[in-house]
């Protein structure tokens, strides 16, 4: 039932730009598919281990960066050292994004999980401060404030096939699509895992997953590097789409756009950041038609204070629960059962 | 109470074992032994360290000082992970359970360690055995469970890791009669299938009924042992865990 439901949905965004010819929608929908892939990537640390990261566009604005700049080439001084590197093809860009960002979610993770809570809050909203001071000021190599131009169109290298290069709305419409149906299925495979109960189990109760041998930092630190390559993912489709980056891409508004993709959604739930990153990625642009701007941002704080209240898990577990009454609903204890006190001294 | 059991062998040692929450000594250096096949009880007040020592033995909370020996091996640096694979499992205070996983995934969890899927199979269709209720609820959320069936669940999950030590933090705490009495005797049921258990009880007189050897701890050092009647029969003990 949930997967017809699945299904059709996927059927429909595939057929989407057959009937949908207007360019500025597709844009719209692009760019909102970009960041719900981000959300995605935040929901794995917020929803199923439980750790704010609010610092989450830092692994974004990292793959942004990295793309952009491998793409582009640099020369920059270090000391008596000049590096100079040559452009290289898209693909190349978006796999060091990747894992570049993946690095730095594992250094930040290594860092910070050892003490966790707050702690990971703020090292996190930090980190994604130096990013932006370093993009900002590091001018020979980032152009600083003056931005990255002229970042070139994602291009498809198939061997055998040469190079295709994606102009237009349509083909990066499908791209990101793609990645953003990979970036699913490999959540969805995940938390199904041996690694995603491990997860959850730490996020319900973290003394007790250590006592049923859990190694905590371990998963935690794993979750964080997914999640920030697959942030770094969305960051480098997005340079290779809008073409023009600046150290902006680190500012704090778009991690809270992610968190609310993610908790107005359905937090720890598959499809949440997907409802979530459709609704709010489209909704400010869409209400935009219809009223004067003034109007769209206070519908905008309405709606989301609304979802807050009525809808504290958010909209997909609320719909699960018409949809589908037999499936678990938590349970109201469940919230006093966790016992957020760790170990009193006795 | 254990007497016609020939040669028991020490299963776990404490020597001098030192806990410290920052500066405070919460347990200042006990030794106690826990032989196999034993059900050994760990009694005393509030903050006397019964909990803490629990909590060092299962790895959960490194001993400042002192050595902690299971089965002749020096495991006192071990993590929480070390002492499961060793066979030391873990039932913590307050029938801890994971609230949003069914009753499966938390027995599942209890064997998270284990890596034979058949034989995990097995041990959870004989925890569903001994706990009807928990069978007639595999499906059903945790944290929707009564307090009783919760501390089932617990005792079950612990199972799981098919352990060689037993460690119950609390068990009959904040339960109903019928249901402590029940979880006593199930308790004993393990022990009779040859798990050694140490327990830490506020109940002292059933904690003291059921044991074959005793600790009491008062204020974080160890203040008499002996068997269970020994220590039902002192005066002091009388006047002050068992109500005059």
């Amino acid at each position: 039932m949930r997967r017809a439901f699945a299904l059709v949905f996927l059927a429909f965004l595939l057929t989407l730009p057959l009937w949908l010819q207007d360019p500025y929608l597709l844009h719209i929908l692009i760019t909102t598919g970009i960041f719900t892939i981000a959300a995605m990537s935040l929901n794995l640390l917020l929803g199923y281990t439980g750790q704010l990261s609010l610092g989450h566009v830092a692994f974004f604005g990292i793959g942004a960066y990295v793309s952009a700049l491998t793409t582009l080439g640099f020369d920059v001084d270090i000391g008596p050292w000049t590096f100079v590197h040559e452009p290289w093809p898209v693909m190349a860009g978006f796999v060091l994004a990747v894992l570049i960002s993946g690095l730095c979610g594992y250094l930040i993770g290594k860092l910070s999980f050892r003490v966790r809570g707050a702690y990971f809050v703020i090292v996190t909203i930090s980190f994604a401060e130096v990013v932006r001071l370093v993009a900002l000021n590091w001018v020979d190599l980032t152009q600083g404030p003056l931005a990255l131009n002229n970042i070139p169109a994602f291009a498809l290298s198939v061997p055998g096939l040469g190079e295709h290069t994606l102009w237009g709305k349509v083909p990066n419409y499908y791209l990101v699509l793609a990645v953003a149906v990979a970036a699913y299925i490999l959540i969805k495979r995940l938390v199904g895992s041996r690694i995603g109960r491990a997860m959850v189990a730490l996020k319900e109760n973290e003394s007790l997953a250590v006592s049923v041998g859990i190694d905590v930092t371990r998963y935690l630190v794993l979750a964080a590097i997914i999640s920030a390559a697959l942030a770094g993912a969305a960051g480098s489709l997005y340079a290779h789409y809008v073409k023009i980056i600046d150290p902006e891409i680190f500012l704090f508004i778009y991690t809270v756009t992610m968190v609310i993709m993610v908790v107005a959604g359905g937090k720890g739930t598959l499809a949440g950041p997907v409802v979530g990153g459709l609704i709010f990625g489209t909704l400010p642009v869409l209400l935009r038609s219809y009223l004067g701007p003034e109007f769209q941002w206070i519908f905008y704080g309405l709606f989301m204070i609304f979802i807050v209240f009525v809808l504290p898990q958010g909209i997909v577990p609320a719909v699960e629960q018409r949809l589908f009454p037999s499936t678990r609903e938590p349970p109201p204890e469940a919230l006093a059962t966790v016992e957020p006190a760790k170990g009193e001294p006795q | 109470m254990g007497t016609g059991r020939v040669a028991f062998i020490t299963m776990l040692e404490l020597h001098n074992l030192v806990c410290r929450y920052g500066k405070i000594a919460a347990v200042k250096g006990i030794s106690l032994a826990v032989k196999r096949g034993q059900l050994v009880a760990l009694i005393g007040a509030n903050g006397a360290g019964k909990t803490t020592t629990l909590k060092s033995i299962s790895g959960l909370l490194p001993p400042a000082e002192g050595q902690i020996l299971f089965e002749g091996r020096d495991v006192t640096r071990g993590t929480a992970r070390d002492m499961l694979s060793l066979g030391i499992a873990h039932a913590p205070e307050g029938r801890r359970v994971f609230p949003q996983m069914t009753v499966e995934e938390n027995l599942e969890m209890g064997a998270y360690l284990r890596r034979d899927g058949r034989a995990i199979a097995q041990d959870m269709e004989r925890v569903f055995e001994q706990f009807p209720r928990l069978a007639e609820r595999r499906a059903q959320v945790a944290g929707t469970l009564s307090g009783g069936e919760q501390q089932m669940l617990a005792i079950g999950r612990a199972l799981m890791s098919r352990p060689k030590l037993l460690l119950f933090d609390e068990p009959s705490l904040g339960l109903a009669p019928n249901i402590v009495e029940r979880t006593f005797a199930i308790i004993q049921e393990i022990r009779t299938s040859g798990t050694t258990i140490l327990m830490v009880e506020q109940n002292a007189y059933a904690a003291l009924e059921m044991c074959d050897y005793a600790y009491l701890l008062e204020s974080g050092s160890l203040a008499l042992e002996g068997s269970g009647q020994q220590l039902l029969s002192n005066p002091h003990v009388r006047t002050a865990y068992l109500g005059g």
